[in-house]
Order: structure tokens, then sequence, then C-alpha cells
């Protein structure tokens, strides 16, 4: 199942209640899109928590939005990035999805 | 917006003629309705729209017609819970004519 | 269906897509509380309409969402409509799937008996099974 999160993990709990529910269900995914890539960048406090969930699901974030904010060369290794087509194969590919609005 | 004359006093109906403010609703006015719609009111009738404003307290809602008879049943007996005794009560949809006499809103679930 | 639908469903006939009997597996996930925003209304009321298509519907509150079913809501001051006595309604509307999950209720100090609504209160684990079964996920 895919997990979308577009909330930044600084002023919301999105995160958080998406990683409490699904952030050991193996096969689960999480595509980070909008502010919520500030979330896959390196040395913030969310750092731990999504390297802990990365053990178990697999985490992307949205390209286009990680360039738009600056954000491209913080990225942390294992994150995997998708373009518009890459979010679309994603939906494409899970038989359902979640959006953690 | 409309509004409805009944005994000298005015009452505002959306533009299908389902009254506004349900709390403004009396007898008066589900008689008035009920003229309008064509429906010549019998205890049946009265019973049945009774009904609804009932439900309408308990849930905030009017309910979808599968789930009124379904209700109707069950509080009145089976002989009256079931889409041909309220049809020949209101033959062009009790959800819709016996809502409006009612004073409720349309049916949620009416698509 | 066929004649009691015609009218819930504005006299459009659903029976032939209905002989298909494909019965898919839908859940509305509510994360919002209510009146602060309008998604929880929202929601409560794509739920009633779904009821008219016969079809496996289940709810999930999860976060903020379990404010919703809290009892003892009077909204008459903020002049909304209280909507709280609608989710007893789903019974008759048979969605009897309501569940809650139990972080989110204890995280804000509620357990079941401050819910006015019978519901399954189960584990972020469990929800998540739950979610993952689903052929389509609602998201509110």
């Amino acid at each position: 199942m895919l997990h979308i999160v577009n909330k930044s993990p600084f002023e919301n709990q999105t995160l958080d209640s998406c990683l409490r529910v699904v952030g050991n269900v193996q096969g689960a995914a999480l595509l980070l899109t909008e502010d919520a890539v500030f979330a896959a960048t390196k040395g913030s406090i969310i750092e731990g928590k999504i390297k802990t969930a990365m053990s178990t699901i697999k985490v992307y974030a949205l390209w286009p939005d990680v360039e738009a904010r600056g954000m491209q060369d913080r990225v942390i290794e294992g994150i995997k990035m998708v373009d518009y087509g890459g979010f679309v194969d994603l939906v494409a590919e899970h038989s359902n999805c979640q959006s953690w609005l | 917006m409309a509004t409805i004359d009944v005994n000298g006093k005015n009452y505002e109906t959306d533009e299908e003629g389902y009254l506004l403010n349900l709390g403004e609703w009396n007898e008066e006015v589900g008689a008035y309705l009920a003229v309008e719609e064509k429906v010549e009111m019998t205890p049946s009738h009265w019973e049945v729209v009774n009904f609804l404003r009932e439900y309408y307290n308990d849930y905030q809602i009017a309910p979808a017609i599968r789930v009124l008879t379904k209700a109707i049943g069950k509080k009145l007996g089976p002989e009256k819970g079931n889409s041909k005794y309220l049809y020949e009560l209101f033959p062009y949809g009790p959800a819709k004519q016996a809502c409006k006499i009612a004073g409720l809103p349309k049916p949620t679930g009416c698509i | 269906m066929g004649e009691e639908m015609t009218e819930a469903t504005g006299g459009i006939d659903f029976e032939d897509e209905d002989a298909s009997g494909v019965i898919k597996k839908f859940m509305f996930v509510n994360r919002k509380a209510p009146y602060g925003t309008i998604y929880a209304l929202e929601a409560l009321e794509v739920v009633l309409i779904s009821a008219a298509f016969d079809q496996d519907v289940s709810l999930a509150f999860l976060d903020d969402g379990v404010y919703q079913l809290v009892k003892g809501q009077h909204t008459k001051a903020i002049d909304v409509k209280n909507f709280s006595p609608t989710y007893r309604a789903l019974e008759g509307y048979d969605i009897e799937k309501l569940y809650v999950e139990k972080e989110s209720l204890e995280q804000r100090g509620l357990t079941e008996a401050d819910l006015l609504v019978d519901v399954e209160v189960m584990s972020s684990a469990d929800i998540a099974k739950m979610m993952a079964e689903q052929d389509v996920v609602i998201s509110f």
C-alpha cells in the first residue's frame, strides 16, 4: 500500500501519524510530497525517524518539490527520487493508496 | 429562495419547495405542503410524516428510502415497512413527498 | 434494489451494474476534528451516499478524527449543525464497521466509553492491516 504525506514534519503531526500506523508494515511505501519533502533531508531532527522507517518501508520523495525548495543536495541516502511520471507509476503499482491529509 | 404563505404567516422554502427552517414547521404548514404535493392526508400519512420528524430529531438527517422502509417496518410493523405501502401513500416518492410535508430537507443519499 | 432504489438514485436504475455483483471494500479514513474544518461533515455525507451502492463500507477514525465520535457535542452557540447524532444512524444504513485507533484515543485521554456509537477499538498495526486490505481508501 502507498502512503502519501504532504505536510512539513516541523509544523504538522501527519508524518508521525502515518509512521505510527504503517512505519513497520512490510511492503508499505511512503511518498513525501510538497512540504513533506523536508522530512527527506539530512541533519534534521526528523532524520532518525525516517531512517528507522526506511529499514522496513520504502521511502520516496517527489523530486520537483525537493528541487523547488533547494533541498536537492541534502537528501538522505536511500530515499528514492521520483518525478511526476514516477508518482503516477507508484500509485499504479500499489493496490491502494492513503493520503494523510 | 421562495416563500409560502400559511394562515397569514410567511415561511421560507428552497427552490424545490422544501421548508428552509424546520423549526418553523407545524401541522398547518404540513397540511399546506401536502396540498401543494396533491396528497390527501389521512392518519396513515400523518403517521409516516411524524415518524420522519422523529427520525430527523434523533439523527439529524432525512433517511434514504431504503432506510426509511426498514425503520418503519421495525417500529410500525412489516405491513407498513415496505415501499409498496409508502408509495401508495406518497405516489411521487415517500422520500421526496413525505419529507417535504414533514418540513425536512431532501434526504441525504438522494443523488 | 430495483423499485426501492429508483428514488434514492434519482431515477437512475443501477440494476445492470449490480448484476455484475462486484462488491468492493471501501474505507473512509477520518482524521480531522469536527467543526474546525469541513472534512468530517463532508466525509459523513459521502459515507451516507455510498450506502446506496451496496458496497462493503467501513470507517476508520484516527488522530483528531476520534473527536467526531465524542458524546455530548452541543453546537448551538457556534451556530453550526451538530451532526454527531448522524453517526448513530449509520447502523440503519447497514454501515456497521467503525474502527477507532486505540493510540489516538489514548493520546487524547479518551476511552471507548466516551464515544456515542459502538466501535471496534484496534491497534495502529491492526488499522494498517485493515487499510491494506481495502480496494479503495478515501481520506478525509
